[in-house]
């Protein structure tokens, strides 16, 4: 009984129950679905063993979406909770885990894959390469994250949620104060799809670096893939401290060291330093590549090439090596002193500039420019004053001594929420309207996707703002409930009808979703957005191999100079192109990966160890293998090309 | 697969250097995890709480073993890849054992070092210190045991497939691995065992 026991969850209430059984129902229908189509083989070859850059996107965009709902219920669940005073919706524990799992899910398991969606679907494309430099590993990297995020999912129906913040400072995340296996979960889940990223940003580092087309100097590149190379040269040197951290926590928790304990000799600031080293640098993995996709939109929809290139790719690279000066902005008031205080406020406004020199670049290719209003254009204009906003309050945040003020309270969420919705959403959101066209060849419909912008960007305002009010009366943060008196219960309230609004935005973009499947024309043109960068030369679907023929690039514009400038971006003949064959490795060696995770968390060590076996196994086997990949030949390639220009 | 025979084998089709870079940028992110390491233990050095101290427990003499041991394995693995690179397939394969060999004594003597420490009371649950302590060894352990498994299997593939990009390629890699290891090896000895015995 007692070995069972670990596996219930230790606070149920009437949402898990309905949550395990929604689950449970999902996975039944799922199941029957496959099986009812036949659909298994379609399922194993096109998707679970493939390598295809293109596909592995849509993968990491499906998850994405999934997770953001996810984390829309618990914001939902959350702001309900705080929209009266004295409410009892949810008790205090509850409150806990769905704060945690929403900024965990949030930032880990929705924000992180949509970036890594637009990563593998347009660098390739846009660096006119047929496929990443690692594609297998590629897969893995995909899987694993994938792994990563079910094996945190499910954390909600076995055995209990992380509850200590998404932030999980010791020594609240040790056993002493948080027993359940809960934050077991948040150490090996991301722990592993942590390794998945960092394969990732070796991957498309090497990508970038080797695989350009002819002629693509690195200022030559469009500013998407410069966005993408800073973010992952700053995944590099920060996902293996991450790696490190959790792995302490792990043994902490797990085997009783004494890291970050409050006995023989621990130290929980050390965690708190070190998380921020990691953490504040993973902000910019997020905003980089979504600048880098609003420079893609504007300079697209202003008719004009973008302001300012060279100073756009240094503030970013400035903008990089900063993140890693800054991360003690987080625990001002943690008594460090004022000397490091001053040091650490100074770091942190620096980055104002960089930042500020973009926001300028982009107001300046509006100038002079033919503005065409598509929804990822407006999308984009309402991120340019929304974030400045958010960008205004983060000095604020800067200033050491004005942040004893507001220093976890309402005004720090508004804050972060603002620069991380506009910044970050809101580009995945252009870029989702901007490429939906090249992955599936048709549009989203441009009516309700403006109204979905207009909606989200009121729900946000009605949102955020009242926070910051609310934060600067003292509302603290992670507390689930508050006194009729403290006053704070009308801008709460505000604040509730503004997430309900975001709420009806997001799920109009699903509706947006199924209409435009049932009812747009399939009669689109390759470049349908009369567009500027390489990604818009090829076919739409974009056939395998994506390029039949490798572009020669003139400049950081290539399409646009071969439209303008009647320049030829395909010169000469057919060859027969090598590409590499599926694989079950990546998919396989994931499932025992979460077996493994999963064992980890409840310290099976049986099980452990013989999923450790099965995991080196499987990498002696990759490594045993002799797989050269196929040939595409001409013929094939004649054909394929001859189908698409005809469709 | 296109092979360009102006460059040694290992680099020689465009697969091979793609691969050689990608573990270069690898061993930034193995840089990035060891000094992660380091800065917690250096952080933690002096917080023993009720645990023996540095200068307590370390001894000179199984650690100047390590040392010589791990150094020699990363000269025979040069050696290696340089009868490699002259197309000596069995002085390769020689070298190559020795190296392993090596690593496995370096791991006899690292865990008789860690059975000591236990013994003396210094275990990864005294202190602070000793989580740091052994946390960071064991990690370099670790890495060392996963490239003796991964030496071991290429020996093999060599013996197998003879000299062919592929092979040499791998073999390359895992050259540079143990030269990385030994690097981190040296940090090691310098500002853990060095420092603390000072
Ligand atoms: C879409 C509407 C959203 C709403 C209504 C919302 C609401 C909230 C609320 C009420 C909190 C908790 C404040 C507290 O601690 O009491 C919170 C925390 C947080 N949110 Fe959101 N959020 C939204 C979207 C997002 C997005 C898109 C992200 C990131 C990509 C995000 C990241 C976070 C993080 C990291 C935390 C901190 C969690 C913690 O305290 O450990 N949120 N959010
Ligand atoms: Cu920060």
């Amino acid at each position: 009984m007692d070995f069972f026991d670990r596996f219930a969850v230790p606070h149920p209430s009437l949402a898990i129950y309905a949550s395990m059984a929604a689950i449970g129902l999902t996975i039944i229908a799922v199941i029957a679905g496959l099986t009812y189509f036949k659909k298994w083989g379609y399922l194993w070859r096109e998707w679970l063993t493939t390598v295809d850059h293109k596909r592995i996107g849509i993968m990491y965009l499906l998850s994405a979406l999934l997770m953001l709902f996810r984390g829309g219920v618990d914001a939902i669940m959350m702001r309900a909770q705080l929209a009266v005073p004295e409410n009892t919706l949810l008790d205090a524990q509850h409150y806990n885990e769905i704060f945690t799992t929403h900024g965990i899910v949030m930032i880990l398991f929705m924000a992180m894959p949509f970036i890594m969606f637009f990563m593998n679907f347009v660098v390739p494309l846009q660096i006119g390469a047929r496929d990443v430099a690692f594609p297998r590993l590629n897969a893995l990297s995909f899987w694993l994250f994938f792994m990563g995020a079910m094996l945190f999912n499910i954390s909600f129906v076995v055995g209990g949620s992380p509850d200590a913040g998404w932030t999980s400072y010791f020594p609240l995340a040790g056993t002493e104060f948080s027993e359940s296996v809960g934050n077991n979960y948040y150490m090996i889940a991301i722990q592993i799809a942590g390794i998945g990223t960092l394969m990732t940003g070796i991957n498309f580092i090497t990508t970038i670096l080797k695989m350009r087309a002819p002629g693509m100097t690195l200022m030559k590149m469009p500013m998407f893939t410069w966005s993408a190379l800073i973010a992952n040269v700053i995944i590099v040197f920060a996902f293996p401290v991450l790696a490190v951290l959790l792995a302490m926590g792990t043994l902490d928790r797990q085997f009783g060291t004494h890291f970050f304990t409050m006995d023989n000799g621990g130290m929980d600031m050390l965690w708190a330093n070190i998380f921020w080293v990691w953490g504040h640098p993973e902000v910019y993995i997020l905003i980089l590549p979504a600048f880098g996709i609003y420079s893609e939109v504007i300079s697209t929809f202003a008719r004009r090439n973008l302001y300012g290139y060279k100073s756009m790719v240094g503030s970013m690279v400035i903008i990089s090596l900063l993140s890693f000066l800054v991360w003690a902005h987080h625990f001002f008031t943690m008594g460090q002193g004022a000397f490091t205080n001053s040091i650490f406020s100074i770091t942190t406004m620096a980055i104002a500039v960089p930042t500020g020199v973009k926001i300028f670049n982009w107001l300046l290719t509006l100038r002079k420019g033919k503005i065409v209003f598509t929804t990822p254009m407006l999308y984009s204009m309402l991120f340019i004053p929304l974030f400045t906003l958010g960008g205004v309050t983060g000095v604020m945040l800067a200033m050491s001594a004005a942040d004893y003020q507001y220093h976890n309270t309402m005004f720090l969420v508004a804050h972060f929420h603002n620069v991380i919705i506009p910044g970050v959403v809101y580009a995945m959101l252009a870029g989702l309207h901007y490429y939906w066209p090249k992955m599936f060849g048709f549009m989203l419909n441009e009516k309700i996707g403006k109204w979905t912008a207009w909606l989200l960007s009121i729900g946000f305002i009605l949102a955020f703002m009242p926070m910051y009010v609310s934060g600067l009366d003292g509302q603290a943060r992670r507390m689930y409930t508050y006194s009729e008196a403290a006053g704070f219960g009308l801008m709460n309230m505000i604040s509730f009808v503004g997430a309900a609004i975001m709420a009806i935005g997001f799920v109009l973009i699903v509706y947006n979703i199924y209409y435009s499947t049932r009812y747009e024309s399939r009669d689109i043109s390759n470049d349908p957005w009369d567009a500027r960068t390489l990604e818009w030369s090829t076919h739409t679907p974009v056939p395998e191999y994506n390029f039949a023929i490798l572009p020669d690039v003139r400049s950081n514009e290539a399409l646009w100079d071969a439209k303008k400038n009647g320049h030829v971006l395909f010169k000469g003949e057919y060859q027969k192109i090598h590409m590499p064959n599926n694989s079950g490795i990546p998919f396989i060696m994931s499932c025992i990966f979460f077996v493994w995770g999963f064992s980890f968390v409840f310290s099976l060590w049986i099980p452990v160890i013989l999923t450790t076996i099965g995991i080196f196994v499987c990498m002696a086997l990759r490594s045993f293998e002799q797989d050269h990949g196929r040939y595409i030949s001409v013929k094939e390639i004649e054909e394929t090309e001859t189908n698409l220009r005809g469709a | 697969m296109k092979i360009d025979n102006s460059l040694p084998l290992e680099y020689s089709t465009e697969e091979n250097s793609l691969k050689i870079l990608g573990f270069w940028i690898f061993l930034g992110a193995e840089i990035m995890l060891f000094a992660t390491l380091f800065a917690t233990y250096f952080t933690l050095e002096n917080r023993t709480g009720s645990g023996p101290t540095g200068a307590e427990i370390f001894q000179i003499t199984p650690v100047l073993f390590e040392t010589i041991i791990l150094l020699t394995s990363s000269f025979t693995v040069g050696l290696g890849i340089h009868a490699m690179r002259i197309g000596k397939q069995k002085a390769m394969i020689t070298f190559f054992s020795i190296t392993l060999l090596l690593g496995l004594a370096f791991l006899g003597v690292e865990i008789f070092e860690f059975v000591t420490y236990v013994h003396e009371g210094a275990g990864i649950q005294t202190s602070a210190f000793t989580s740091a302590l052994l946390t960071t060894l064991g990690t370099h352990g670790a890495h060392v045991t996963l490239g003796f498994f991964w030496g071991l299997f290429i020996i093999l593939q060599i013996k197998k497939r003879g000299l062919t990009p592929q092979t040499t390629n791998k073999a390359f890699i895992f050259s540079l691995y143990w030269h990385f290891l030994d690097v981190v090896w040296i940090f090691i000895f310098s500002f853990i065992y060095l420092k603390g015995m000072m």
